[in-house]
């Protein structure tokens, strides 16, 4: 009864539910890509530093970062993308990825750099990262879906 | 050799992310959304990557060096600093608003829709402009 799935409010019936165990499956695959690129390039795969770096062309080595992006596009070409749905206001988009890019880049990393491989790396500056972002994210979702109203 | 590998990588990165749900945004949202109709998949990808990535960061740690033999490159800094807290604050209301990061919008682009065109091209400017303040910041 006490399983660590109840932590998140899960009840038992849900944990055969096909959309977390894809989800989990998934993040299985996440994982091991970041394992390769640690244990054979010896490096951390941190999507927007790799695409920042890439954009600036600061390294000579610049190689491995555009092998890297074009692997991680290469499923979704061959297998296609599946039920997307795009956010829409073409405001919000653009404000939106203006965001994204300068705060990944001014806090040293996202969702894969700090929330996957610094947590994985037992870093504390990335365990503060992601839950600063974290929460952050789930006060502005909270303001757009329901007017700060609960 | 390293071309190769990083590829490999990437693949599998990008083929767990498409698996996983999350290069849909509204199952980013979903999760976000604690108030509305909570969708806790995020929580499973997030522990699955970790769960996976953990031993071999443990293990690089103490070796510092490849399978290869070749030296690792590690995140130095250790100290929480005010770009580490503002920057992730601003990267959290972005993500907020469109349920976008930067590996999934990546992956959005090969559907050549118009909005993720425009998310990526914004993204890439953020960073152009962020990178501009750190420069003169240094100046």
């Amino acid at each position: 009864m006490c399983s660590p799935c109840e932590l998140f409010g899960v009840t038992d019936s849900s944990v055969t539910d096909p959309v977390l165990v894809k989800a989990f499956v998934g993040g299985l695959l996440i994982g091991s890509g970041a394992a390769v690129l640690l244990l054979l390039n010896g490096r951390v795969a941190g999507i927007s530093t790799i695409f920042g770096d890439v954009l600036h062309l600061v390294v000579g080595e610049s190689g491995w970062r555009v092998a890297f992006l074009v692997g991680l596009l290469l499923p979704a070409m061959t297998l296609g993308l599946g039920a997307v749905e795009l956010p829409r206001g073409w405001y919000l988009i653009v404000v939106s990825g203006l965001l994204v890019g300068f705060g990944t880049r001014v806090g040293s990393g996202c969702t894969s750099g700090h929330g996957v491989c610094g947590i994985a790396n037992l870093s504390r500056r990335s365990l503060l990262a992601t839950m600063i972002f974290m929460g952050t994210a789930i006060v502005t979702v909270f303001i757009v879906r329901h007017g700060g109203r609960t | 050799m390293k071309i190769a590998t990083a590829l490999v990588a990437g693949a599998l990165f990008g083929w767990g992310l498409l698996i996983s749900g999350m290069t849909n945004p509204a199952n980013i949202l979903g999760f976000l959304d604690i108030a509305g109709d909570w969708r806790p998949a995020l929580a499973f990808t997030m522990a699955g990557a970790i769960a996976v990535a953990a031993p071999a960061f443990y293990f690089m740690r103490r070796r510092m060096r490849t399978l290869t033999g070749d030296s690792a490159q590690l995140p130095e800094r250790l100290r929480i600093d005010r770009p580490l807290v503002i920057g992730s604050a601003i990267f959290g209301v972005g993500w907020g608003l469109s349920g976008l990061c930067p590996g999934p919008a990546l992956i959005l682009l090969t559907g050549r829709s118009l909005q993720a065109i425009v998310f990526v091209a914004s993204l890439a400017l953020g960073m152009v402009l962020a990178r501009r303040l750190a420069g003169r910041g240094a100046a």
